[in-house]
């Protein structure tokens, strides 16, 4: 336990800041570290029935980065409340759901049938690779305004909305989720990207279009962050390319104050954890007691 | 991070590397393997167990790209991390067995027979093995096998009947193992068949692995890599 990483984002007490990113992080990470360290855990993207997902080449690499169109796969909220849920729960990590529709209708079903004991609710507006996905309503503030508003009167549960970086309108779409009541934003999800296989002359993605993310992304994600939370009063998780303990400060000091990780869990399955280690070796040098004191110092 | 004690050409453009260590994992099992710092490449790559004992584990790779050639450099002493086990192997078997491997597939068939040939249960294990151009390993096969079966240059699959074993166990292209499966006629023999796809994490978070079967969408490396042969369709 660090308490110098302890952070209040919006009404919940983190243990400390590093939570793992929705679609990149499950139980299975548990043969190589105690998930119970984890300041929390984001659930796969889940809709309200099952989905397949997208068929062909899932996920390409490129410099830096990988691109993924899995087309969220996933059990439904359903059967993740039944099976998943209650293994989370034992783990003392804050639980946090991230969930997707096509219609508001399928959000406002999908976020009422959440239960209490879960911690956070994630709304995706965001993932690039289906209409399922939400990048709909996350393209412009009208959008994501009608529908967080409605999501809102649903729920009493803490609400996060997860931005897009596939939108002009970032800093007004983040404004808008503020004043229709979302306790907390995340950014960013994947940036729309493209591959293209030579030999045979056509693209990689049945899809065309997939979502870039890891390293390569990092220094666009942490711009973003920053502009965002020059103008919102919300606590922000920040996400995109994070790999160790001092990109995760770069976006405390930006102003996030919880931090995701996504791909790098893919490089070293117990990273999350090196990161927790890495953030505490640094405040302890530097004499820092709280990352309050760091927080957004970089205006 | 692991040492590595040998990363030996044995054929062209394929290695046998040996690293240092008290391994878990059982047979038809994988790790993920980086054998660089840094970034790029961004993904680990799956290897599957060729061989394991208290002191070390061992896998067979071909150089393909950028990560198996960034492998192929590694020296004597050189380090490497490695995660897994992962995924579920080959199950028990009993009675007569085959063992079949096109390319590369027979690197999760060593540690397979040579865990089966002193199994009092199995009565024999005949393997076949298909290579492109040149055979290799074969003095190593030889070692665990009742009979050895060589292919260069044909189909592996048609020189052996199915229909003759308890359990087959095959891992090679597609294209094999579905010959293989296509054969059974059978009801006693059972058909094990290891599967190949693109993986991000190894443990089942990321869905980049998913496999079509008669039970619906699985994951490769946590569901498998390991299937009954008859519940996919192939790709
Ligand atoms: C469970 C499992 C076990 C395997 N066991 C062995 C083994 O014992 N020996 C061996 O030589 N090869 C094995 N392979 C294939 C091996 O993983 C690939 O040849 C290797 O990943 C190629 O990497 P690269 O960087 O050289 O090629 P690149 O083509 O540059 O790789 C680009 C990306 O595609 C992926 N990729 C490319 N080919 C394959 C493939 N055939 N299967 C899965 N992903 C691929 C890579 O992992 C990487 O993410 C196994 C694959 C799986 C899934
Ligand atoms: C394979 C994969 C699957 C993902 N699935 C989801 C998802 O279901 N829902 C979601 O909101 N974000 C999803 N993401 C996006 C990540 O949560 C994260 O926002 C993004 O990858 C950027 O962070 P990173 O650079 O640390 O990976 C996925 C990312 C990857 C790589
Ligand atoms: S490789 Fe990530 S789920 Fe199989």
């Amino acid at each position: 336990m660090h308490n110098n990483l302890q952070v209040k984002f919006g009404p919940l007490l983190f243990k400390n800041p590093v939570v793992a990113a929705s679609g990149t992080f499950g139980t299975g990470y548990q043969q190589h570290f105690d998930l119970s360290q984890l300041g929390g855990i984001c659930s796969k993207g889940l809709t309200l029935e099952p989905k397949a997902g997208n068929k062909g080449i899932r996920i390409w690499e490129t410099a830096s980065g990988i691109m993924n169109s899995i087309g969220l796969e996933n059990i439904g909220i359903k059967s993740y409340l039944k099976q998943e849920l209650p293994i989370l729960r034992d783990l003392k990590v804050r639980i946090i759901v991230n969930v997707s529709g096509a219609t508001i209708e399928e959000y406002i079903k999908i976020v009422s049938l959440i239960p209490e004991e879960v911690d956070l609710i994630e709304l995706n507006i965001s993932c690039p690779n289906v209409q399922e996905g939400g990048l709909l309503f996350g393209m412009t503030s009208q959008t994501a305004r009608e529908l967080v508003r409605e999501v809102r009167k649903v729920t009493k549960l803490p609400l996060m909305v997860k931005l897009s970086p596939n939108t002009d309108d970032l800093v007004k779409i983040a404004q808008s989720c503020e004043e229709e009541g979302a306790d907390g934003l995340s950014l960013i999800n994947t940036f729309k990207a493209m591959a293209v296989d030579l030999d045979q002359r056509k693209p990689v993605f049945d899809n065309v279009y997939a979502g870039l993310s890891g390293p390569a992304i990092k220094p666009i994600a942490l711009r973003m962050v920053h502009e965002v939370c020059q103008k919102v009063s919300i606590p922000v998780m920040g996400i995109g390319g994070i790999c160790n303990g001092r990109d995760a400060l770069e976006f405390i000091m930006v102003g996030a104050t919880c931090i995701q990780v996504g791909t790098a869990n893919f490089m070293n399955p117990a990273v999350c954890l090196q990161i927790i280690e890495e953030m505490d070796r640094y405040l302890k040098k530097e004499g820092i007691h709280s990352l309050e004191e760091i927080r957004g110092i970089i205006k | 991070m692991a040492k590595i004690i040998f990363n030996r050409k044995i054929a062209s453009n394929i290695y046998h590397l040996k690293i240092e260590g008290k391994f878990e994992g059982s047979r038809g099992q994988f790790y993920m393997l980086r054998g660089w710092d840094g970034y790029h490449p961004v993904l680990s790559r799956p290897f599957s167990i060729f061989d394991l004992d208290s002191q070390s584990i061992s896998f067979i790779y071909q150089v393909i790209g950028e990560g198996t050639r960034l492998l192929s450099k590694l020296k004597k002493e050189d380090t490497i991390q490695i995660f897994g086990p992962y995924g579920k192997g080959f199950p028990p078997a009993k009675g007569n067995v085959a063992l079949i491997g096109g390319g590369m597939g027979l690197a999760p068939l060593y540690l397979t027979a040579r865990e089966l040939k002193v199994d009092n249960k199995v009565e024999l294990v005949d393997i076949y093995l298909g290579f492109k151009e040149k055979a290799f390993l074969t003095d190593c096969f030889e070692k665990v096998a009742h009979k050895l079966i060589i292919d260069i240059g044909g189909l592996i699959s048609q020189k052996v009947n199915v229909n003759l074993y308890d359990y087959v166990f095959a891992c090679g292209p597609e294209e094999m193992m579905k010959a293989i499966v296509k054969q059974k006629k059978e009801q006693k023999t059972q058909i094990f068949i290891s599967l190949e796809r693109r993986m991000g994490c190894g443990l089942g978070a990321c869905l980049s692995c998913t496999c079509q079967t008669s039970k619906g969408n699985k994951l490769t490396c946590q569901d498998g890599p390991v299937f009954r042969g008859e519940e996919i369709f192939f790709a």
